[in-house]
């Protein structure tokens, strides 16, 4: 890509450029369409077909119709909604709270908060939830120290029972997520400009009339990503199902991606109801998103 | 009465600081003790930490699974900044209509659930026989749309004169990129390498799925071995967790500065 301007091939400056760019865009363009939208297609066309391991046999829409029928698929839909309709909100809500918090210009120890806040986002998927499995264990430290203090007088089989097995999903994604999506609300902050909450105060405003008149409406764009980004992550759960639960008991707690793997990989492989199942989550993925952008879009 | 709605803020931020922090501690702290010590409710630090280590790598091997999971990681991270930031850098310095919609499609693909590319992409690499190895590992994740976007998103913010400039001193244009864009948005890459060398570590299905043999096992299928069975020594596991941990916790630490400030730059308008 020489800029020789006399052995000119008959291309304007803006045209070479223009192709330059290609040139630099094309691996990362490509990369996406061979490795997400083909194996999509594939999938497609995979979800259409029934048989165990590579015997594939053409079934139309077989498939779908046993995704109808098939209550472990319904169960894990449902978990994850579950974990979606009440962790993601909770989160995102205490995220943009500390956020706000570790804004306020007198606050000392800012970044010492920060860290500790953050800290949790630094373990792998697969620790936090091992280390969550081993504290809420029936001989674990929680039971030990409730015990001991008295406040329990039987040791709770927390991860054996299908109520609180979800709840300590739920927990130990709050735990290991809250201080990510701060991070992005605190960036979000550092561009609204500090004169709008003088004027406010100016005007009369407490603090937490400001935080809805002026810190919300102009962090509509970060909350709209982080959103978009923990409702994907939360439909598409599997280190956490896997190693905190195993999906247990009973699938209470087992997610549409971790069936997905079981029917894929475990007892006999049966990728095409696995297609199947997944369109199943990319469409669910794909219309939360529309909907959050056309209402994440209303200025 | 400002000190006392203060004092309400450090109260607030010290318990969340407290609840962040103690899975953690109690991680270290169990890393050190043994199972019965664990169990019983041991906090503090103890002196099995040797044992548990013996006790460790005589049932595991961690050298190779801790430098497995190093390489491919440093890897995907290395490919995935490069090839990324420059298609961000060239859909935003070279934009224009034909490329902007591109890139509106290439967005969609962060609708697509890697559930859902799970069972082709594992056809396609066993029927290229790549399965455990690197190859493998990497090239599904090298290019994310997030990355594009974030890198397209700084570029917006980086001075055209500048690159008219080296463009009259008779830089090339992929030269610009490498000795003037790439120094200048240092931030943005330590937010980039962050992220994706935290989601390359972390990485489990598709490792779960693709790296079948031993010699190709990764950390977190190592710990995550470790934490099945009847019976588990916790010190152990603990240990396994802790190690697991180590690499991002570290390179959080060092690049946090850069991170926040690279994040900024990102959100911006």
């Amino acid at each position: 890509m020489k800029s020789n301007g006399k052995r000119n091939t008959g291309l304007t400056i803006n045209q070479k450029q223009g192709l330059t760019g290609w040139f630099f865009l094309l691996p990362a363009a490509l990369l996406i369409f061979a490795m997400n939208f083909y194996p999509m297609l594939q999938a497609l066309v995979l979800s259409f077909k029934t048989g165990i391991g590579n015997n594939q046999v053409w079934g139309g829409l077989d498939n779908y119709a046993r995704l109808l029928q098939d209550k472990v698929f319904h169960t894990a839909i449902i978990n994850n909604f579950f974990y979606l309709l009440i962790q993601v909100p909770v989160m995102l809500v205490v995220a943009i709270i500390l956020a706000t918090l570790l804004n306020k210009k007198d606050l000392k120890c800012k970044g010492l908060f920060r860290t500790m806040i953050f800290l949790p986002c630094c373990t792998a998927l697969v620790s936090y939830s091992i280390i969550f499995k081993t504290l809420f264990a029936y001989d674990g430290y929680v039971n030990t120290v409730l015990t001991n203090m008295g406040l329990i007088s039987e040791r709770i089989n927390w991860l054996g029972q299908v109520s609180t097995a979800k709840v300590i999903i739920i927990i130990a994604l709050i735990w290991r997520w809250t201080g990510y999506n701060m991070v992005f609300y605190l960036a979000g902050l550092q561009n609204i400009d500090e004169s709008l909450y003088e004027a406010a105060r100016i005007d009369g405003a407490g603090p937490v009339k400001a935080f809805f008149k002026i810190t919300v409406p102009l962090l509509r764009p970060t909350i709209l990503l982080t959103t978009i980004m923990s409702i994907n992550g939360t439909l598409q759960l599997f280190d956490e199902s896997v190693n905190l639960t195993n999906g247990g008991p009973a699938n209470s707690t087992l997610t549409m991606s971790h069936y997905i793997y079981k029917a894929s990989f475990e007892y006999n492989p049966q990728f095409g109801y696995a297609a199947a199942m997944s369109y199943v989550i990319f469409i669910l993925v794909a219309i939360l998103s529309f909907v959050q952008m056309k209402v994440g879009d209303k200025r | 009465m400002r000190k006392l709605k203060n004092a309400g803020c450090y109260i607030f931020l010290t318990i969340v600081s407290v609840i962040s922090i103690f899975p953690l501690y109690w991680m270290i702290a169990a890393a050190t003790n043994n199972s019965t010590d664990i169990l019983g409710g041991k906090l503090a630090i103890g002196t099995n930490f040797a044992n548990n280590l013996t006790k460790l790598l005589e049932q595991q091997n961690v050298g190779r699974a801790f430098g497995n999971s190093l390489f491919y990681s440093c890897i995907l991270s290395l490919l995935s900044l490069v090839v990324c930031s420059i298609a961000g850098y060239g859909f935003e310095i070279y934009h224009d209509r034909v490329k902007d919609g591109l890139m509106s499609v290439l967005l969609l693909a962060m609708m697509v659930p890697f559930a859902a590319t799970l069972i082709p992409l594992f056809k396609l690499f066993t029927g290229m026989h790549l399965q455990s190895t690197w190859i493998a590992y990497v090239l599904p994740t090298i290019s994310t749309p997030f990355l594009i976007m974030l890198f397209r998103q700084s570029a917006r913010s980086f001075p055209m004169e500048i690159i008219e400039a080296a463009r009259i001193d008779g830089l090339s244009e992929l030269r610009i990129f490498f000795t003037i864009f790439i120094p200048t948005m240092r931030s943005t890459y330590a937010a980039a390498m962050t992220v994706t060398f935290m989601n390359a570590w972390n990485n489990y299905l598709w490792p779960k799925v693709i790296m079948m043999s031993d010699k190709s096992q990764t950390m977190p299928m190592l710990v995550a071995n470790l934490s099945v069975g009847y019976s588990i020594d916790y010190g152990v596991l603990m240990l396994g967790v802790l190690i697991c941990s180590l690499p991002t916790g570290i390179l959080f630490l060092i690049l946090q500065k850069s991170f926040a400030n690279g994040i900024v730059g990102a959100v911006k308008g």
